[in-house]
């Protein structure tokens, strides 16, 4: 009997150091949380006032030659897949990654894969996907520049025709309960003209409406992807707290269930030793 | 003077929203005075100051690269960095130029090259308007 009550007592002290662990890394992305919902409501401003002014330009400019704005022949897509760089974060690699996954089968072509966070590195290298570039240690704590880059290997991507577009997948912040693994196309942008406004004004392009182009539509990749960045690291802390929160619950519960039975085989032993004695003393009448 | 509302936007905040009477950038063609009932345009901005007059005071404040977009009285100005002379770390600032200058001596590749003349015209224009402060 003693030997059950050691063997509980042990298995209580390792899931409580478990829950030790849960708990921490709980409250841990709870505060990262809290930094990234407010970097989230910072920069949303900027990407939200770039998309609709690109997309006021693109409605009311018409036909403007771009090497990014011709639409081709689907031949070969790229993905920019942003997932996390570790895991214990629910599913969150796993629904970002599954997503696109599911959208490269559907389509059924040439696959390139941007890879964002080690977590999307590791799953598309395993599968022999084509990896054309990969960036990691960014995705807890995104910043411009990292955008910056990644824009740049993607439309030198698709002005060399290596790519005929370019799909973003990454997981919008809903709320921290919520959160949705989504794909946007960046390029050809017909989604972006689809909005067109019905607006009489005519805007001034100063020197010319190509050039302002040239100059937005970098800007217009680079601030979706700084946003799509910024949503997923505010996704990955929030995925992360929920899940750690599950497990301390969890974790919570299981130990009050073993101390029931601790105390269960305490009492029986306890009980066992008094009817020794009582017989014992019976015996010696 | 009439009022019109400015926007200037960074990725990491909404630095500036506000009434205003006159806003002047640096335009790639040149500087542009906006005021009330400017007929809309959209054009790519400078590395350079941007002016901004409320109430016949005016505050400057370095930018980095970016556009602006005039619609219906709503002035955007879009850039990836924004800041008032008080917060300009003018010894970052003169390292930046430094290491920058270094750079376009030694001249390795070309791509650096670029890249260098961008972060030299960042390093000089905050320079420039982190002293602007002082003269007043």
């Amino acid at each position: 009997m003693a030997e059950t009550t050691r063997e509980i007592k042990r298995r209580i002290r390792g899931i409580s150091n478990t829950k030790q662990i849960t708990k921490a890394m709980e409250l841990v992305s709870s505060a990262k949380l809290k930094r990234a919902r407010e970097r989230l409501d910072k920069s949303r401003p900027y990407y939200e006032t770039v998309l609709h002014n690109i997309q006021e330009i693109l409605g009311s400019t018409g036909n403007v030659k771009h090497p990014l704005l011709d639409i081709r022949e689907v031949k070969s897509s790229l993905y920019i897949v942003i997932a996390a760089d570790r895991g214990l974060a629910g599913g969150y690699n796993g629904g970002v990654i599954r997503l696109a996954e599911k959208r490269i089968r559907e389509q059924n072509k040439d696959a390139k894969i941007i890879a964002v966070g080690s977590k999307a590195r590791d799953y598309f290298t395993k599968r022999n996907y084509n990896i054309v570039g990969q960036f990691i240690g960014i995705s807890e704590d995104p910043q411009f520049s990292d955008a910056r880059e990644i824009g740049s290997l993607a439309m030198d991507l698709y002005e060399n025709k290596d790519v005929d577009e370019i799909n973003l997948v990454y997981t919008m912040f809903k709320g921290t309960i919520s959160q949705v693994p989504t794909i946007i196309k960046l390029l050809p942008s017909n989604e972006i003209d689809e909005e067109k406004k019905e607006r009489k004004t005519i805007t001034e392009f100063e020197p010319s409406p190509e050039e302002v182009l040239e100059y937005l539509i970098p800007k217009y990749i680079q601030s979706s992807i700084y946003g799509a960045l910024i949503e997923a690291s505010s996704s990955e802390q929030a995925a992360r707290r929920v899940a750690m929160e599950a497990a301390t619950d969890n974790a919570e519960e299981m130990i009050d269930e073993l101390n029931i039975s601790y105390n269960r085989a305490r009492q029986a032993a306890i009980t066992m030793e008094i009817t020794e004695i009582v017989s014992g003393a019976d015996a010696l009448k | 003077m009439s009022n019109f509302h400015l926007d200037i936007v960074t990725p990491d905040n909404l630095f500036f929203s506000d009434k205003v009477e006159m806003v002047i950038v640096r335009g790639i063609d040149g500087d542009l005075a906006v005021l009330k009932g400017r007929a809309p345009i959209t054009t790519p901005l400078r590395i350079g100051k941007v002016r901004v007059f409320q109430e016949g005071k005016e505050r400057v404040a370095a930018i980095s690269d970016g556009y602006v977009s005039v619609q219906d009285d709503k002035v955007t100005i879009v850039t990836e960095s924004a800041e008032w002379p008080d917060d300009i770390d003018i010894e970052r600032a003169k390292s930046a130029k430094e290491r920058a200058e270094k750079r376009l001596k030694d001249r390795r590749d070309n791509i650096d090259i670029h890249r260098a003349e961008l972060a030299l015209h960042r390093a000089i224009n905050r320079i420039e308007v982190s002293q602007i402060k002082k003269f007043d």
